[in-house]
């Protein structure tokens, strides 16, 4: 065995979790080589010029629960971060009308009185009660989730930390949270509003990536995960980053290198190589081998636990625990490329609605029944979608005069009934189309190069299994102290030396950088406890 | 997108400045004047007006609206007659400010209520079983303050009612044929009067006061004149005396209305026939004497302020706009007072003056109270007593004539 293939850690894919646990396990003096499969780095965090001169955000598009201490300890912005401030938010009705806020509250409440004097006060008793709700969740997002199957006094004093956290909070908030939690978004807002364009509009990102309806319980959870975030100190802000995520993701490589650590990209990692219940190292598929004391796993569970390594090393509840996991991705992108800015008729020429996000979701009703031809097997008929013209903030990402429209679209079932996605793939194509046309009369017409990605494309692509875009849906029983498994929580798994870094572990999904940060301190606390 | 007021057609053209603030919504001047301290004189000295048109207001009708307000509203709605107004505010169970307004009495059961935020599905979750029903009538209406000792000689050649109009007292009046709401209120301490109007009839009304009060050399002021005007009134502000506690994050946030100085609102609180939202809390705040603070007025001392700026070689600045922050206060012995909520160079005093919350027992006129200053950037303190509010309170603001 060469030196050169020997390093102190190997971490398995370069998405951005991947990149950013190198990067913290190289800071602390570890040699750390960061394997890749494809050309690029970023996995689901991409973009990519598929069009000459457009540059599409492939996959994930938007920036907001990147940890700032992500930010601040990789020194990110001496390497170029850059995010851009998206300051209005966009919701068109059926009828015509459209609901447009801003970052100034007072007009917001105006332009809520438009529709409904009443919910005019509820929305800062909502933002309120929210704020409280995120308070209390905060400290559990940033720690590693105590194991509350542990026995070690360590166990023991995290355990009494969490109740103790929780304990101090208000009733009303606690209340609050598990309301949320264990809910549906519909019922939270049913509490204080009554306008359906607010609600839709508030509910919308309820069901974003998860196979839920915003009817179900379940939904009011990942709601609250789409409010963690912060953007340049807004917190609940969404906004996005100078080229899009892509753009996040190669200068978090460019940082990781930075700092010494070692990437090399179109390296496809076959399996972790074992020895006595111990990891040492990888094989490629081309059958290079590279050794370590320490492997990371910045893949899914399923590729974790089922395919680096062979399952029957392992614990039989684990692995039971692991085929269980949901994925049932059911998210589809749409990126086009257009010939100039879509109109909204009753803006007449107005385009300052496009500085955020344009969210299609008119009411809960029209977000409940884009759910119902997901729990049959299909895709909407009218989907809930959500867009974004990137280059109306960014024009480097296109040609001068024309756009990309970022376009997430729910709800596409991986698995369709009757069907296969590279039949239906155009199709979806069209009724993404056809709905956004609905509203944006004449959109059509501005289309130059559309590129549609199903849950099929994610999982080929980046390889999250069934196109889950968070790696595993965000369901209760999938979450902190179970996320992945009750009892591996805690980014180590049953096998010395191999450890778990990638959105399938806690606080979960998102471009956000938290599981792999905190995989680093454990990695480096047990080895500090080694020596 | 911002909206703007019914009179704005007009106050565009009067806004020399072209300097607009952004209030509940609404494009709002700051200053109509190269100085907004002679908007501030205008209104001192003679008459000015102010485009209030942004305030939230609540229609409140029907056979229990007398029961229902006595109940959520802390200062007895009861002792308020037809015809007449009361500042009033609004509490949560555990004794706390939520918001204050003033509410008009139109007849036994029609009350209008004006607030500086919107409440209405707050009202309406506390109807119960009543029957009340309670409307956003926000836009329906233009509001137009008249102030200053004049204001009663101008409003009185169009609507000779108000010569009869006591104190918070309101009349309806006919201006440019328009059906109108006259009352004697308003938020600069002074004589002075708001006229609420049809937002349809809101120009004409406009045009027909700027006529009568032409001879009276009538302007118009802006958000940094009322500033000043009701600090010298000692009047609170929301969002800078206090926030609401239902949007409270922590107790260091919310205050009680002995805390707030809105103690005299409660008068009758001891009559058990009237149950109201926060009330038993506030008995047993006063049982117990566990206000944390006490509001009260501050004058510093003019001598030493001067003093403390030419010793170090500097002008003193008398003239700066209301400080946007708070300003620490300390007693004699060098430990925290408290802090002003406001505190500006009032040109009726002729001294600083802030409106200041204080521990308790520090708050009895003439108190020394010292106000954290920064001279040649360092901090330093300036002397200053505690004095009654408010500051400045000219007989015409109540008197008949
Ligand atoms: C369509 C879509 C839209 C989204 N929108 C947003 C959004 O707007 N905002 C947001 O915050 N999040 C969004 N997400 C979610 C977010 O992008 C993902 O949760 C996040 O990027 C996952 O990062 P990761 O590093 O954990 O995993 P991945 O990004 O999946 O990284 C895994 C990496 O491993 C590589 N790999 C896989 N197998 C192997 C192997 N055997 N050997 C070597 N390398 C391998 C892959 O190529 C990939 O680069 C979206 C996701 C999708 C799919």
């Amino acid at each position: 065995m060469s030196d050169t293939h020997r390093y102190d850690a190997i971490v398995i894919g370069g998405g951005h979790n991947g990149l950013v646990n190198g990067a913290y396990l190289t800071k602390a003096g570890m040699k750390t080589l960061i394997l890749e499969q494809r050309h690029l780095v970023g996995g689901a965090a991409i973009t990519e010029e598929l069009h000459p001169g457009f540059s599409f955000t492939t996959f994930s598009y938007a920036l907001s629960l990147i940890r700032p201490e992500v930010i601040r300890e990789l020194d990110l912005v001496k390497h170029g971060f850059n995010p851009i401030y998206m300051p209005t938010s966009f919701a068109p009705m059926e009828n015509g009308d459209y609901l447009l806020l801003g970052p100034d509250r007072d007009e917001n409440i105006r332009e809520i009185m438009r529709h409904s004097p009443r919910d005019a006060d509820a929305m800062d008793r909502y933002d309120h009660d929210i704020g409280r709700i995120l308070q209390l969740m905060y400290p559990l997002f940033d720690r590693v989730p105590p194991d509350i199957f542990g026995k070690t006094a360590e166990d023991a004093e995290d355990v009494a930390w969490l109740l103790g956290h929780l304990g101090s909070a208000e009733p009303k908030v606690v209340h609050d949270a598990v309301r949320l939690i264990t809910g549906s978004i519909a019922d939270f807002l049913d509490d204080y509003f009554e306008s359906e364009i607010l609600k839709g509009y508030l509910a919308a990102s309820s069901t974003t990536g998860t196979k839920v309806g915003p009817m179900s319980a379940g939904s009011g959870l990942v709601s609250l995960m789409m409010a963690m975030g912060e953007h340049d100190g807004h917190l609940g802000s969404w906004s996005f980053h100078k080229g899009g995520n892509g753009g996040f993701t190669q200068l978090l490589g460019r940082a990781a290198e930075g700092l010494g650590a070692e990437i090399r990209l179109e390296s496809h990692v076959d399996h972790v190589v074992t020895k006595d219940g111990r990891a040492v190292g990888v094989v490629l598929q081309d059958g290079t081998e590279f050794h370590a004391d320490v492997v990371v796993s910045a893949l899914d569970p399923r590729q974790t636990f089922t395919k680096l390594v062979d399952p029957r090393e392992l614990p039989n509840d684990l692995v039971e625990s692991i085929d269980r996991f949901q994925f049932n991705g059911t998210s589809a992108k749409v990126n086009f490329a257009l010939d100039g800015v879509p109109r909204y008729p009753a803006l007449g020429d107005r385009t300052d609605q496009y500085r955020g996000f344009v969210s299609v979701a008119p009411s809960i009703e029209y977000l409940e029944r884009a759910y119902d031809a997901a729990k049959y097997g299909w895709y909407s008929e009218r989907p809930y979608l959500d867009m974004c013209l990137q280059s109306f903030l960014d024009p480097d990402m296109a040609p001068p005069g024309k756009h990309v429209m970022s376009c997430f679209v729910q709800y596409a079932p991986y698995h369709l009934k009757g069907s296969d996605w590279d039949t239906e793939r155009n199709n979806l194509g069209d009724t993404v189309q056809a709905t956004i046309e609905s509203f944006f009369p004449g959109f059509g017409d501005l289309v130059l190069h559309r590129e549609v990605v199903t849950p099929l494309d994610i999982e080929r692509v980046v390889g999250l299994s069934e196109g889950n875009i968070y790696a595993g849906d965000f369901l209760l029983p999938q979450m902190y102290f179970f996320r992945p498994a009750p009892g591996w929580s805690q980014y180590r798994t049953p096998i010395n030396g191999y450890y778990q870094c990638g959105s399938g572990t806690h606080p979960g999904g998102c471009v956000m950088g938290a599981p792999a940060r905190l995989a680093s301190q454990q990695i480096l606390k047990d080895r500090a406890n080694k020596v | 997108m911002v909206k703007t007021t019914p009179f704005h057609p007009r106050l565009a053209d009067l806004n020399t400045t072209q300097l607009w603030t952004h209030w509940a919504g609404h494009l709002s001047a700051t200053q109509y004047d190269i100085a907004a301290k002679h908007e501030y004189f205008g209104v001192r000295n003679a008459v000015g007006f102010f485009d209030a048109s942004p305030l939230f207001k609540f229609e409140i009708t029907g056979r229990d609206a007398e029961e229902f307000l006595s109940g959520v509203l802390a200062r007895d709605i009861r002792t308020c007659r037809p015809g007449r107004a009361q500042y009033t505010i609004w509490c949560d169970d555990a004794g706390y400010v939520l918001e204050d307004g003033v509410i008009f009495r139109h007849s036994a059961n029609e009350f209008l209520l004006t607030a500086a935020e919107p409440n209405l599905s707050f009202l309406q979750n506390q109807i119960g079983s009543m029957q009340v029903s309670i409307e956003d009538v926000s836009d329906q209406f233009a509001m137009l303050a008249v102030q200053g000792p004049r204001s009663r000689a101008v409003i009185a050649e169009l609507a000779p009612e108000v010569n009869e109009l006591g104190y918070f007292g309101h009349t309806q009046a006919k201006i440019a044929n328009s059906e109108v709401t006259v009352s004697r209120t308003g938020f600069t301490g002074d004589l002075g009067f708001e006229v609420r109007i049809p937002s349809d009839d809101a120009l004409a009304v406009l045009d027909a006061v700027m006529d009568a009060g032409e001879p009276h050399r009538m302007r118009p002021f802006g958000d940094q004149a009322l500033n000043l005007l009701r600090i010298e009134a000692g009047l609170p502000l929301i969002g800078v005396e206090f926030t609401s506690s239902r949007y409270s994050y922590n107790e260091h946030e919310r205050f009680t209305p002995d805390e707030l100085g809105f103690g005299w609102l409660l008068k009758g609180i001891d009559d058990d026939t009237r149950p109201f939202v926060g009330r038993r809390a506030i008995l047993a705040e006063r049982a117990t004497g566990s206000s944390r603070w006490a509001t009260v007025g501050l004058a510093v001392d003019g001598h030493a302020f001067e003093a403390l700026f030419y010793d170090a070689g500097l002008v003193p600045p008398k003239d700066e706009p209301p400080a946007a922050w708070e300003t620490m206060l300390y007693d004699d012995h060098g430990e925290r007072a408290g802090y002003a909520t406001s505190y500006a160079y009032s040109p009726m005093m002729q001294t600083q003056v802030g409106l200041a919350r204080v521990r308790p027992e520090l708050a009895e006129v003439g108190t020394n109270i010292h106000v954290e200053q920064t001279v040649n950037h360092v901090y330093t303190t300036v002397p200053a007593t505690v004095t009654k509010m408010p500051f400045f309170t000219p007989e015409r603001k109540t008197s008949m004539t």
